[in-house]
């Protein structure tokens, strides 16, 4: 009963049998929910103190804050993932932990991701005009109040579709969890296909991961139009509100590459700023 | 929970790091490579259809490629592996072509950007002359679509040498399992998982410094 046509044949029994299965497979979800929202956090967090952190005028802060980014970019999130569940635990006694599985989850999404966000907030930060930082010694405001006040609200706009893009990327991410004893939706995925088969169990998987990667899109696509907003460089929510659906790597704007790529191009065709066509 | 031995013994390390670098890393770099040459190749294919045909086509492509794009490659490796493992004997060539297809959807993003940076000016210049329609992509959009995408290409290619320990879930021996396999096997997990964490951050951080270069000198 597997194959194509096994999964049409079966549909009926299946769909029954995931019914009589919810409570397991909504633990699965709510685990999966939770790591990619917890580790999500984290590397928020991680993002703005190492991305600010990137930008100090201190070497020292600088240097310490490159290598542990480039330190969590490098070495993968699985070889992260399996030395917190696997290394840790036989390192000498005062260091010798025992991690929660779901803790060990978290702590690698949140670095590894963390590390490539840190980079987004440094990126964004410092692609806010130089004009802004003038006005905000001309006010003579506070270097701090200037900050939370003018750059990092126009900033956040900027960063907001390249951290949506990585949100998706940790919760596609977190699916390797069940490697170290996390009983996530995956997993309890794969406990469904003994009974259903293999098609229709992964359709389940993709579909179910699928839901899941959309409500975070639209999510983060109200919270940049919100921020756009604020700044005054979009409409309203209520005016826009067709723009939530958009793919990450649909939008006008393109995502962060396709602006990168363009803007690129633009600056060598001389077109820079000028709307493109020239 | 207190080990008896020393937490880092250079007598493992010494009989794990062959290993990691002549199977593991063999076969991660070989993944990355023909992974690599085939999101260059089918999203260059899949950038230049969704660009060039009717929404009764672009519409389906462009929603399998979200759909490609947002759901998991672990996810999407189990499935293709226990689909097609009947009919395909080496585990190998399932993962890098699932590994591939993952990649190409990016990449397409990528080289679609790429092609839209191309200006209109170019395009009304082809049809001046009456180029045909392959020609105009060959020889007047493509070349310069992908100047500017080189970097941005680069990076996804080091995305996926990362990625490449994901096929820990389908048993292929790429570095990662070498070192798990290693680990199980003594007891001592510390040596081979540190190293071959250490050995993707020497491949890694060097390319991603060349890609960085390129990027100044090509902006």
């Amino acid at each position: 009963m597997d194959g194509v046509i096994g999964f049409i044949q079966d549909l009926g029994p299946n769909l029954q049998l995931v019914l009589d299965r919810m409570p397991m497979i909504l633990d699965g979800v709510f685990i999966t929910l939770l790591a990619s929202v917890l580790g999500a956090a984290l590397a928020l967090v991680i993002a703005f103190v190492f991305g600010l952190a990137l930008l100090a005028k201190n070497v020292l802060v600088r240097g310490v804050a490159r290598v542990f980014v480039e330190f969590f970019r490098g070495t993968s999130l699985v070889v992260q993932l399996f030395w917190l569940a696997f290394v840790l635990p036989q390192l000498p006694y005062p260091m010798g932990f025992q991690l929660d599985p779901l803790l060990v989850g978290v702590l690698a999404l949140g670095l590894n991701y963390g590390a490539y966000a840190a980079e987004v907030v440094r990126g964004s930060i410092g692609s806010v005009p130089t004009g802004q930082y003038e006005a905000i010694s001309a006010l003579s405001l506070s270097p701090a109040r200037g900050m939370f006040r003018i750059v990092i609200p126009q900033a956040w706009a900027l960063m907001l579709p390249s951290l949506s893009n990585l949100w998706i990327q940790l919760l596609k991410g977190s699916a390797i969890v069940g490697t170290v004893t996390l009983y996530d939706l995956f997993f309890q995925v794969e406990q469904l296909r003994d009974r259903t088969g293999t098609w229709f169990a992964y359709s389940f998987a993709l579909l179910a991961y699928y839901l899941i990667a959309w409500l975070i899109v639209i999510l983060m696509n109200g919270l940049e139009i919100r921020a756009k907003h604020q700044i005054g460089r979009g409409p309203a929510l209520k005016e826009s509100w067709r723009s939530l659906f958009r793919a990450p790597g649909s939008t006008p704007g393109g995502g962060r590459t396709a602006r990168v790529v363009r803007e690129r191009a633009a600056v060598k065709a001389g077109t820079a700023g000028e709307g493109g066509l020239a | 929970m207190t080990p008896t031995n020393s937490w880092w013994d250079w007598d493992h390390a010494a009989a794990v790091l062959p290993s990691l670098l002549l199977d593991g890393f063999k076969i991660t770099v070989l993944a990355t490579v023909l992974g690599t040459l085939i999101a260059l190749v089918l999203g260059l294919v899949v950038a230049i259809v969704r660009r060039s045909s009717p929404a009764i086509i672009n519409a389906p492509v462009t929603w399998v490629v979200e759909f490609i794009r947002m759901t998991p490659l672990v996810v999407q490796l189990v499935f293709a592996n226990l689909v097609l493992s009947p009919y395909v004997d080496s585990t190998l060539a399932i993962g890098i072509w699932v590994l591939g297809i993952h990649y190409t959807t990016y990449m397409a993003e990528v080289y679609r950007a790429g092609i839209d940076s191309v200006p209109v000016g170019q395009w009304e210049a082809a049809t001046a002359l009456s180029l045909p329609r392959v020609r105009t992509w060959r020889a007047v959009v493509v070349p310069q679509a992908i100047r500017n995408t080189l970097p941005a290409l680069g990076n996804y290619a080091i995305s996926m040498f990362k990625e490449t320990p994901f096929f820990v879930v389908i048993y292929i021996p790429e570095l990662v399992r070498v070192a798990q396999n290693y680990g199980a096997h003594n007891f001592r997990y510390t040596e081979a998982i540190t190293l071959a964490g250490l050995i993707f951050l020497a491949a890694s951080y060097p390319t991603s410094l060349l890609i960085r270069r390129l990027e100044k000198k090509l902006a």
